[in-house]
């Protein structure tokens, strides 16, 4: 092995061209990293959305997407009477417009949701929720967007509100959402009797199956999912990810392609050279191993400064104002594990044909023509 | 890979031919020769008779479209022979040196070494060695660009020795240096050849040097005629 110290020479010898393949790399690196943990991390919002201190989420059968589901009030009414059911908590998801702002997640909920009594409450108190009439609540960062504050009134839709309260949420959807008391939100949005979705609470977590037979034999028209089993079978999701994982690799294929030009302009001005190590006594294993083995260098490199670049770009999306807190991103080790798995796996394709072509370079004509 | 036969023929090769562009070029017909342990002989002849495609197939470089060869008990037509030939039992010297530009001469000395897997101590102190017998100890930190032509065929030489092979091919490694400096390389080959107990066959256009070799063999239009 001790032939690969080769490796380093050769890069040492044409750094700008080693280089121009480390970045090629580490921009795809860093594409991915910073996709993939704005993806994770927003995810993971709407997840603690709906999944605040509950077991299953409850919600229309066959539904594209959330904001479409339906669950009439009776409905939410006989999931509570069921006997290991704690609380089953109603939440409708609707989109409103407010000034220049023309998409803001609106809130409907119940006073008793946990969330209230979870916020950091900035004004008015979480026991007055739904107590006020004509009153919205809102999210830190939506008030600040909104230039609202509490006691003054807003524009929303075509309705005018009072701001009865302003809480903060870890949470960046929430924080940038309104808030309104369940009925109220039902007749904003022309929705009576209905819920997005039910957060359910079991008093016996062990006994989950017994409650989702109980929820299909009741009402076919409802879907029980564990909170982690929708997060892994919402169809949202899975697009998001696909999505993410695409983009990460386009940007990886642009790498990849980077990598072996970079590798084929080195073996392409170095045939002579590579003649000279066959005559030497270098096998055609070794001299491919040469190939992998700088392709495997600018790889290690490309990822350390893939890295560097995608934290430095999530720290500033995650600081920037225009977001106003909605980007909140979330590196997982698997998720690092699989971007170095591919930058290595990139930078091992692309040298794949410059190491073949290197490995079958014959030294007397080599020697004889060059 | 055979062992290393007894040191009375470490090639023998018979009716060698060799042709190129499918077949229509003929560079070698029926060559036979024999090369004795620690003897040096000279392929003698103008450019173009043949006396490079020779070496290239005694090195496995190349392999012979007929004929049969053995160079060191390695069969040149296996790969893997070819191989060990390479690495264990013969050097190379060309006209132009063929160093690699950029890296010092230390470490140019050092490839053959690090091809065969040689201990990274013993490697070193033969580089040292090699680089005192031949006079160019001072610059083993030098970069190639910058040592004289003949320091950079003496480097050649001792590239060629690394492994301690007892075959070198040289193959006119005075071809692209001046009167003097050629005369003074020439000199050093044959003395660190006949103190190491190595054969050589030389390739030369130049009857000065055959004339001073163990053996002269003329090659003329791809054949050999005893001189």
């Amino acid at each position: 092995m001790r032939h690969l110290a080769l490796v380093f020479v050769n890069l040492r010898r044409h750094k700008l061209r080693a280089l121009i393949g480390v970045a090629g790399i580490g921009f795809g690196v860093a594409a991915m990293l910073t996709i993939l943990s704005i993806v994770n991390g927003a995810i993971g919002m709407f997840e603690r959305i709906l999944a605040v201190d509950s077991h299953y989420l409850v919600f229309e059968r066959n539904v594209s997407d959330l904001f479409f589901s339906s669950v009439p009030d009776r409905d939410v009414a006989a999931l509570r009477a069921l006997p290991n059911v704690e609380s089953a908590e109603p939440l409708l998801f609707g989109l409103v417009t407010s000034g220049d702002r023309p998409i803001i997640t609106c809130f409907g909920l119940e006073p008793t949701n946990p969330r209230l009594t979870k916020a950091k409450w900035l004004a008015g108190r979480p026991e007055e929720f739904g107590q006020v009439p004509g009153a919205v609540w809102l999210g830190a960062r939506a008030a600040e967007f909104l230039e609202a504050r509490a006691g003054g009134r807003l524009q929303i839709g075509r309705g005018e509100f009072t701001v009865a309260g302003i809480f903060a949420t870890e949470n960046g959807f929430e924080d940038g959402g309104v808030f309104l008391p369940l009925r109220a939100a039902q007749e904003f949005f022309s929705r009576e009797g209905v819920s997005s979705i039910v957060a359910i609470k079991l008093r016996d977590e062990a006994r989950g199956a017994e409650f989702r037979q109980a929820v299909t034999a009741a009402h076919p028209g409802l879907m029980a999912l564990e909170n982690r089993e929708f997060n892994r079978s919402y169809t949202q999701f899975k697009i998001l990810h696909f999505t993410a994982w695409a983009v990460g690799l386009c940007a990886f294929l642009l790498g990849g392609l980077g990598v072996a030009n970079t590798m084929l302009l080195s073996v392409f001005s170095r045939i002579r050279e590579i003649a000279v190590l066959r005559v030497c006594g270098f096998s055609r294993g070794q001299v491919a191993g040469l190939i992998f083995g700088e392709a495997a260098v600018i790889a290690a490199a490309g990822v350390a400064v893939g890295f560097a670049l995608g934290y430095a770009a999530l720290f500033a999306l995650e600081h920037a104002p225009i977001f106003h807190g909605y980007v909140q991103a979330v590196v997982k080790p698997l998720m690092l594990g699989g971007i170095v798995a591919t930058a290595l796996v990139t930078a091992v394709l692309g040298a794949i044909y410059p190491a073949q072509f290197a490995s079958r370079i014959q030294p007397a004509e080599a020697l004889r023509y060059e | 890979m055979n062992d290393l036969p007894a040191p009375a023929a470490l090639v023998r090769g018979r009716h060698l031919r060799k042709t190129y562009d499918a077949g229509r070029i003929r560079v070698l017909d029926d060559v036979s020769l024999d090369v004795r342990a620690g003897e040096m002989v000279a392929l003698w002849g103008a450019s173009g008779s043949g006396k490079s495609t020779l070496l290239h197939l005694l090195g496995g470089l190349d392999v012979a479209d007929a004929g049969e060869l053995t160079v060191c008990g390695c069969d040149p037509r296996d790969e893997a022979d070819r191989l060990q030939l390479r690495r264990r039992h013969l050097g190379f010297v060309f006209q132009l040196h063929n160093l690699i530009p950029d890296l010092t001469v230390a470490e140019n000395l050092r490839v053959p070494a690090l091809a065969a897997g040689l201990a990274a101590d013993l490697t070193a102190a033969r580089v040292r060695e090699l680089a005192e017998a031949v006079g160019i100890g001072h610059r083993l930190g030098h970069r190639i660009q910058d040592i004289s032509g003949g320091e950079r065929q003496r480097t050649a030489i001792c590239r060629a020795l690394m492994n301690s092979p007892p075959l070198l091919l040289a193959d006119e490694p005075t071809g692209s240096l001046d009167e003097d400096t050629g005369d003074t390389v020439f000199a050093l080959l044959r003395h660190l050849v006949h103190e190491r107990g190595i054969a050589v066959v030389l390739a030369t256009h130049e009857r000065r040097f055959a004339e001073q070799c163990d053996r002269r063999l003329r090659v003329r239009h791809g054949r050999i005629e005893d001189a």
